[in-house]
């Protein structure tokens, strides 16, 4: 399959498929984050949680309408302020329905899973009757806009360099507040023993709540990052949700780590193979490449030790 | 233990297996036009999944979101058979490559690939409409059973080999008829299958496997090798450490729901005319999984009455209220699970079954009405 190509083009297209891959897995990060806290902690099953990221992105959506219509002069930062909302309305959301659903299903992990599927479609029918059955896409700013060329070969568009940013700098957001904050702490300590954490007097369920809302915010910010490299549709959350399951479970579930690390892994294989065989071929070798690790190993890369 | 319940079937059952035979055999075929007969006939055809998940799902714990890969595997394969005989060479004349089906044609084949080779024949093919998704089946069950996946972890793994499917299907479309699937099916052995009367018959052999089915899984459900599955489903490592292989017993239940699966995607392509993609990916594996649980995971007539009542309501509404259709389904979804995990089922065994019986004991005038009323299923709650 390397027939016809020259070495330097060969580097060339390793480089550009590998920065594609870059970009892909900025964006699996994004949405592997927000469900390694809900799936990761909780062990709770989210099939809606594409559509908390749909949500993230409309909110952007009409932020940067508003913006437009009425502060022109501040459009060009409307962005953060977007991703700030999205935050606030997906995170609101989601504990509402922690409040609503979640509560009442946590011995059933199944039936948490059907429930949630119910939830994604009622959201992807509200999203259709709103904002309608077409594709929206946000007006960028222009200082995310054109790409950057490094070599004759090589360009690298700022747009995919902003979401990779982004996605580093919500990695390590979501590794302190896992990790170095008290509220990490105690989710932690409830994933390890419920009973026992509830005894030293951390309050289960509001840190359950919470937890949700946040894994939820975390999407809706996924989601607004998304607008910057493509349109926002009201099934497109579901496109996402087995690959970000597959991601958060091959990389071994509470492990943010293995999270990265199983990102970083199938995005590159799917965008270098994708240069080689159909779009089509080389997502379905990716995939089958991992259920058959998966098979192999069913915890995971980095599997936590835990006494269940 | 009384003696009755060693029986295949305890009184009620009967009766309601009675009820649903009226049903399927003399009411809907006399009710209906022939249109409406077909769309039931296509309905029966998920009723075979929604059995196999009782058995799988209801009985066993093992959730399967993938039960499309087995529905349409059973389906392309009845399909590749269906397409090879309308592709005749005096039928498809005007192709560069005569006798080829027409999508491998427009995709530049000039050769039929060596394993569609087999579907010329008949035998082989009923023989591969069960034994290719079981055999499938098989593979998952014994990589994941064995070692100890289950729960949420093999529920996404399915949904996975589900989403798998369909991306290969839609991508390899010269050899599998990609998003429109293999379409424009004509005779089955020379027997022309598209006209209504072809179609009748079919929905009466599809209501006739159907039952084949039932009897099938009610033999499972009330063998010791059914007990073991709902031991095993509410305290796995008890079964375990009774020294039963815990691994065997899953992977056999997975199998038959497959096979059941796969019966029912065959009969799809037969009684429709055609298998797509849009059969098999995770939309309509998840759709299959409601039918069972509207149903009632735990009964077996009650997944039958749910593949038809939801498939049903699908239809009326989505035809004159497509924006509420999604909006319903998704609310039937949450509330199943939320209000009634049993589903239909467990509601009539609630409240239907117990008036009829004190009704019935009061005409009497004998027996103990507690005794009859008492659902026959055991108990949903599912010890962590």
């Amino acid at each position: 399959m390397f027939d016809g190509y020259s070495s330097s083009e060969l580097v060339a297209i390793f480089a550009m498929q590998g920065f594609a891959g870059l970009i892909l897995f900025s964006v699996f990060v994004l949405m592997a984050l927000g469900l390694a806290i809900i799936f990761g902690q909780m062990g709770v099953i989210n099939m809606a949680h594409g559509e908390f990221m749909i949500l993230g992105a409309y909110v952007t959506y009409l932020t940067s309408i508003v913006f437009a219509d009425y502060a022109p002069a501040f459009f060009e930062i409307y962005f953060f302020i977007a991703m700030a909302l999205a935050f606030v309305v997906s995170g609101a959301l989601g504990l509402l329905v922690e409040w609503a659903m979640i509560r009442h299903l946590y011995r059933r992990p199944l039936d948490t899973l059907l429930a949630t599927w119910g939830l994604s479609l009622i959201l992807q029918q509200i999203f259709r009757s709103v904002f309608g059955a077409r594709e929206v896409g946000v007006t960028i700013p222009d200082w995310i806009m054109g790409s950057l060329p490094l070599t004759d070969f090589i360009e690298v568009p700022i747009n995919g360099v902003f979401v990779m940013v982004l996605a580093i700098s919500i990695s390590l957001a979501v590794y302190f507040m896992m990790f170095r904050s008290a509220w990490g702490m105690q989710v932690r300590a409830i994933n390890q023993n419920r009973v026992m954490a509830g005894a030293t007097g951390i309050n289960t369920e509001w840190t359950d709540r919470l937890t949700f809302g946040i894994g939820c915010g975390v999407a809706g910010v996924a989601g607004s990052a998304f607008t910057m490299i493509g349109s926002t549709g009201p099934t497109a959350g579901q496109l996402y949700i087995v690959d970000t399951f597959l991601v958060v479970v091959f990389g071994g579930a509470g492990s943010l780590v293995g999270t990265i690390a199983s990102a970083l892994s199938i995005s590159q294989a799917q965008s270098v193979l994708e240069f080689f065989l159909s779009g089509s071929m080389a997502k379905v070798l990716t995939l089958l490449t991992v259920v058959g690790i998966l098979m192999v190993r069913p915890q995971g890369l980095f599997a936590l030790k835990l006494r269940k | 233990m009384n003696a009755t319940s060693n029986r295949l079937f305890s009184p009620a059952e009967f009766v309601g297996l009675a009820v649903l035979a009226v049903i399927i055999f003399l009411i809907l075929p006399t009710a209906l036009d022939n249109f409406r007969l077909n769309l039931f006939g296509k309905y029966l055809t998920y009723a075979f999944v929604a059995i196999g998940l009782v058995l799988c799902w209801g009985a066993g714990g093992i959730l399967s979101l993938g039960q499309g890969v087995f529905f349409g595997l059973g389906g392309y394969c009845m399909a590749m058979f269906l397409k090879l005989e309308a592709s005749s060479p005096e039928n498809t004349a005007i192709q560069s490559t005569p006798g080829i089906p027409d999508f491998m044609d427009w995709n530049q084949l000039t050769e039929l690939p060596w394993w569609w080779e087999p579907f010329h024949s008949l035998t082989f093919t009923l023989i591969a409409v069960v034994a290719v998704p079981v055999a499938f089946a098989f593979v998952i069950g014994y990589a994941m059973f064995t070692r100890r996946v289950g729960g949420v972890y093999f529920a996404i793994i399915t949904q996975s080999l589900a989403a798998i499917l369909t991306i290969l299907i839609i991508g390899q479309q010269g050899y599998t008829g990609g998003v429109n699937g293999i379409t424009d099916l004509r005779t089955l052995n020379g027997w022309d299958i598209r006209t209504d009367s072809a179609k009748d018959t079919l929905y009466f052999v599809n209501g006739g496997l159907l039952f084949v089915c039932i009897l099938l899984a009610q033999l499972i459900r009330k063998s010791k090798l059914g007990r073991i599955l709902i031991a095993m489903r509410d305290q796995e490592n008890r079964v375990r450490f009774s020294g039963y292989d815990v691994a065997r017993f899953k992977m056999f239940v997975f199998c038959a729901g497959a096979g059941f699966a796969a019966v029912g995607g065959a009969m799809f392509t037969l009684q429709v005319g055609f298998m797509s993609p849009t059969l098999v990916g995770i939309v309509p594996s998840i759709e299959m999984v409601i039918f069972c649980a509207v149903g009632g995971r735990l009964s077996i007539m009650g997944a039958v009455y749910g593949a038809l009542l939801v498939n049903l309501a699908k239809t009326t509404l989505s035809e004159s209220f497509p924006e509420l259709w999604l909006l319903g389904l998704g609310a039937l979804f949450i509330g199943v699970v939320m209000a009634f995990p049993n589903g239909l089922a467990g509601l009539y065994a609630e409240q239907v079954q117990p008036r009829l019986a004190s009704l019935w004991f009061r005409m009497r005038g004998t027996g103990k009405p507690e005794d009859a009323g008492r659902p026959a299923a055991p108990d949903l709650e599912v010890a962590e």
